[in-house]
């Protein structure tokens, strides 16, 4: 059991990432990664969304019929989006200011939609529920990433505004790490968060493969040892 | 799925309808829940936002009224536009209005402080789309570029004037972006054209907050109305 939540939730952080392995969520990602702070509100919101739908599709997967259920999650996935978007705009005001324009973006985030489809309409609530999470934190952490680089190359700064998201306990993120730097805009652009993107998806490859050629060389070794043993 | 163990009632049409339509029923409950909960928490935000753009362009010293309870809404070229008037024993000593103009990304919306003589207090972006590191000069906590209007007025400055240094007036651009200031400058001219075609409905004194007889050929809508 517990080996199953570790695989759920390794192949959320890294293998099967939203992001750097699905390539899903690009257009939320490129959007609003400009600095590290708005990545993690981002991500933070889809999580919660990813989670609450995780939970709700399987809660409801024995009584929905195949073929009205892309309709019925569209529906679940919408409507849990418009109240984290009201919620929001009420009790979180001033991020609102600043993501609301791609709180709606959720809904079209097809990471969502395709974790209802491929794991929680077929799999336990908790099991869904706990997937729906790990999906969640691998796509922050993929936003959080993309928006650290961005922001340190093109404003030289990091995290900041992150007190406007998580309260003013948390102003000591917020760092200048460049002082008068004069900014690289086209990081900040969109074809920035595409060349940022590319350049993390190949180190990704590079470690994969890293990893793999280091697991196959201690193997064979093992295997030439055994056989000069032998 | 475990497509064989269906049982025949789930292929019915009927209830997959009542399904989809169960689900329907649901989302719009939840949904009214959330908004009513919701509701005024983001009223009374949204009115804070006000507060603070207006208190931006009008000095607290120059009135003693609630800016955002003493508005009036005027018709402008098909537009409404909601003035907030700052009044002091009565007198009403400056208006703050928005103004938009058409950027490079958009529309850039800037609020407007008015003497009652006709002077700028103070102008404040509240909006825009410009591009990072350039068109972006025109936010105050950026560029103190957006000061330069400080204190001037249609009278005191030639209309000709009334533009970027490239188009022959007397506002800097910014290297690299000329559409940005060049529809501030814009904006901010036709604010004050606004402010002195309306200056007599605007100013007027209304006793005991009951609209005097309308006399320009302006409305004048009643303060507080729902804008």
């Amino acid at each position: 059991m517990s080996n199953g939540y570790r695989t759920l939730m390794r192949e959320g952080m890294w293998t099967n990432n939203v992001v750097f392995s699905q390539m899903l969520a690009l257009c939320p990602l490129l959007a609003v990664t400009g600095t590290a702070t708005n990545g993690l509100g981002m991500g933070l919101a889809s999580t919660f969304v990813m989670v609450l739908s995780g939970f709700s599709v399987a809660l409801f997967r024995n009584i929905i019929t195949p073929e009205v259920r892309i309709p019925v999650f569209v529906l679940i996935i919408a409507t849990l989006v418009t109240l984290v978007d009201m919620g929001m705009n009420a009790w979180l005001h001033d991020l609102h200011k600043v993501l609301g324009l791609f709180i709606p973006l959720i809904v079209t985030n097809c990471a969502i939609l395709g974790r209802a489809e491929s794991y929680a309409s077929r799999n336990s609530v908790i099991s869904s529920t706990f997937d729906g999470l790990m999906m969640g934190l691998g796509f922050t952490f993929a936003l959080v990433t993309l928006g650290v680089v961005r922001e340190i190359i093109g404003s030289g700064t990091l995290f900041a505004n992150a007190s406007l998201l998580l309260g003013d306990v948390f102003s000591f993120l917020e760092l200048t790490l460049i002082q008068d730097y004069k900014g690289f805009l086209l990081m900040i652009l969109p074809p920035g968060g595409f060349l940022a993107l590319g350049f993390l998806l190949a180190g990704k490859r590079l470690l994969d493969r890293r990893i793999e050629d280091l697991s196959t060389a201690t193997s064979s070794a093992s295997l030439e040892t055994n056989a000069v043993t032998n | 799925m475990t497509e064989e163990s269906t049982p025949g009632y789930k292929n019915n049409v009927s209830y997959q309808a009542l399904l989809l339509g169960g689900f329907a029923l649901l989302s719009a409950v939840l949904l009214i829940f959330g908004n009513v909960s919701t509701k005024d928490v983001i009223q009374k935000m949204l009115l804070e936002d006000t507060r603070k753009s207006v208190n931006h362009v009008i000095p607290g010293n120059i009135h003693d009224n609630n800016l955002l309870e003493d508005k009036i809404s005027i018709k402008y070229k098909n537009q409404e536009i909601m003035v907030y008037r700052a009044k002091l024993k009565n007198t009403v000593s400056a208006v703050a209005f928005q103004v938009s103009g058409q950027g490079y990304g958009g529309r850039i919306l800037l609020i407007l402080g008015v003497k009652a003589d006709g002077n700028i207090l103070g102008v404040r972006v509240l909006s825009h789309a410009e591009t990072p590191g350039l068109g972006d000069k025109i936010e105050a906590n950026r560029d103190p570029w957006i000061y330069s209007f400080n204190g001037l007025s249609l009278e005191n400055t030639p209309m000709s004037d009334w533009a970027v240094k490239k188009d022959g007036g007397r506002f800097d651009q910014f290297s690299g972006a000329t559409i940005t200031p060049r529809a501030v400058v814009n904006a901010i001219k036709s604010g004050l054209l606004f402010f002195r075609e309306n200056r007599d409905t605007l100013i007027k004194e209304d006793t005991a907050g009951k609209p005097a007889t309308s006399k320009g050929k302006h409305k004048q809508s009643p303060a507080g109305e729902v804008s």
